[in-house]
């Protein structure tokens, strides 16, 4: 075991794991993150905990770990290297891991032009495949990347995130690999729309043998309306998103193409229970978390498997 | 090249305030080339002044001179005996230019009239583009001859990231994605190899006023104390 988490045991046991996330509040207040957790609580196996995500400023990743883990959730710490530097990062590592943080996703993140502080800095002191490999070399090396030795270095099970649909995808899987070199044990993935594109990196990725390297868990965002589908495909920046998804969610009575939404990432799902390569979902229910039992419910997942 | 662009006319203006003699100083070289702080920029901002002091009641007397170089003691001599006959500079040259003229004459407030942009190249006549940030570890080799510090929105080493749209940047469509172009070219070079390995976390050289003493050459005493 690298780190013990809940996350790391379920996946190392060869069960399908099946991730959730939870954005932080924009503002104070335990309450808010607490009810979003009570609808993930038992229904998945750990709780990606965003980090300023698309670069707006919420109540830190951290903290929201730790509101999650006092309500009995496993949290994946997301970093992001936009607003810290190595300095910051490996304090937060240290202050993250001693109060019972185990996962951690490393990632760029969103460039800050996207948020509501657009004029900020960007640090970007180190990037996501450097961010992998510190944290790989606290925990397996015992020693900060500026080569000190660490005082009881912290065990951390490291993720990553991974893009199969951006440019160029011919180089995707070889990036996916430059992540596993430096250190990485888990890889969500974005949301997958493009199943035909998907089926082929996976397979790239069973063929070079990375699969047997890393767990994957395949990205899924169930669509709420014909709205978010095209905004998806068109605004979102490295997002798939085929004209047939669109066209079946125009094709259902309006009262119904949330519920078709559902019904497609369970059907995804169901081929990824079965995908040689793939380790398990992460679903991105994005300001839907109320909606996470039943959609768990309807991808059959339940109940998670516990593992002392 | 370093390129410049002239500040909006109602800052300079401001910063002008209360003077009434002044030299402004163009400089013939890089900020020349790009239409920014050369001789003709000179004459131009001083003719703005000019009129714009008569006109509101403030007059200014300006007046210009444009030397080779500001950032180069050699040329920065021929000011010595002019700049006592005033009571500021205003310098068209980049950041470096103006700090130099601003050191020789520590008596006297030097103002600037350009805001210096990037180190860049000429696409076409007033047309600039950057390509460098000056990082000091050179990584072009590597990454055929694309630079991701200055040409990745997010400094990417390890790049792309999964926000490239297209071949575009996610922070916009008409900006192409550096790494892109980097996996492009080495491709078509037969070189991807350059960028299987990981690079490493860099080691930040410009974090503090850099100074360079090239082979064979040493800080003269007087310089050096």
């Amino acid at each position: 075991m690298k780190s013990g988490s809940n996350l790391e045991k379920i996946l190392k046991a060869g069960h399908f794991a099946f991730t959730g996330e939870l954005g932080p509040p924009r503002g104070t207040g335990a309450e808010e993150v607490r009810h979003k957790a009570s609808f993930l609580k038992g229904n998945v196996d750990a709780v990606n905990i965003t980090d300023n995500q698309t670069a707006v400023v919420r109540m830190s990743s951290w903290a929201a770990s730790l509101i999650v883990l006092q309500e009995g959730l496993e949290p994946n710490y997301q970093m992001v290297c936009r607003d810290r530097n190595r300095l910051a990062m490996q304090s937060d590592i240290l202050g993250a891991y001693t109060l019972g943080i185990r996962n951690m996703l490393c990632l760029s993140g969103d460039h800050q032009k996207f948020g509501d502080h657009p004029q900020a800095k960007g640090v970007f002191d180190i990037d996501s495949m450097q961010l992998i490999g510190m944290v790989k070399k606290m925990r397996d090396e015992g020693k900060f990347l500026g080569g000190t030795e660490i005082l009881n270095p912290p065990q951390i099970f490291i993720g990553a995130a991974a893009n199969p649909f951006a440019d160029p995808f011919e180089w995707r899987v070889h990036r996916l690999a430059k992540k596993i070199a430096s250190g990485v044990d888990f890889v969500q993935t974005q949301c997958i729309y493009n199943m035909e594109k998907f089926r082929a990196f996976i397979k790239q990725a069973n063929d070079m043998g990375l699969t047997e390297k890393v767990y994957i868990l395949a990205g899924v965002t169930p669509m709420k309306s014909v709205g978010m589908a095209k905004y998806m495909k068109s605004k979102v920046p490295g997002m798939d998103v085929p004209d047939d998804i669109i066209k079946r969610l125009q094709g259902v009575d309006k009262t119904k193409v949330a519920d078709e939404g559902i019904k497609i990432a369970c059907e995804q799902i169901e081929e990824f229970k079965e995908m040689k390569g793939v380790a398990g979902v992460h679903l991105m229910a994005i300001e839907w978390e109320h909606k996470v039992p039943e959609i768990a419910e309807r991808a059959k997942v339940l109940p998670r498997p516990v593992i002392d | 090249m370093i390129v410049a662009k002239r500040k909006p006319f109602d800052e300079i203006r401001q910063l002008l305030k209360g003077y009434k003699k002044v030299l402004n100083v163009g400089c013939g070289t890089c900020v020349a080339v790009c239409l920014a702080g050369g001789e003709k920029e000179v004459s131009v901002l001083n003719a703005e002044l000019d009129m714009a002091g008569k006109l509101d009641n403030t007059p200014i007397e300006i007046a210009g001179i444009t030397i080779e170089r500001q950032c180069d003691r050699e040329y920065l001599e021929a000011l010595d005996s002019k700049v006592g006959n005033y009571e500021a500079l205003l310098s068209m040259a980049c950041g470096a230019g103006i700090q130099f003229l601003a050191e020789r004459y520590p008596q006297i407030p030097v103002l600037p009239a350009v805001d210096t942009t990037f180190i860049g190249v000429n696409q076409a006549v007033g047309w600039y583009e950057e390509r460098c940030r000056s990082c000091s570890s050179c990584v072009l080799g590597h990454t055929g001859g694309i630079c991701p510090v200055t040409m990745c929105a997010k400094g990417l080493y390890n790049g792309p990231c999964g926000g490239t749209n297209k071949g575009s940047c996610e922070i916009d469509t008409n900006q192409p994605c550096a790494w892109y172009m980097i996996y492009e070219r080495l491709k078509g070079q037969g070189r991807l190899d350059c960028i299987l390995e990981i690079s490493p976390p860099n080691d930040w050289q410009n974090q503090i006023p850099r100074t360079v003493i090239q082979p064979g050459y040493s800080k003269p005493e007087a310089a050096a104390k």
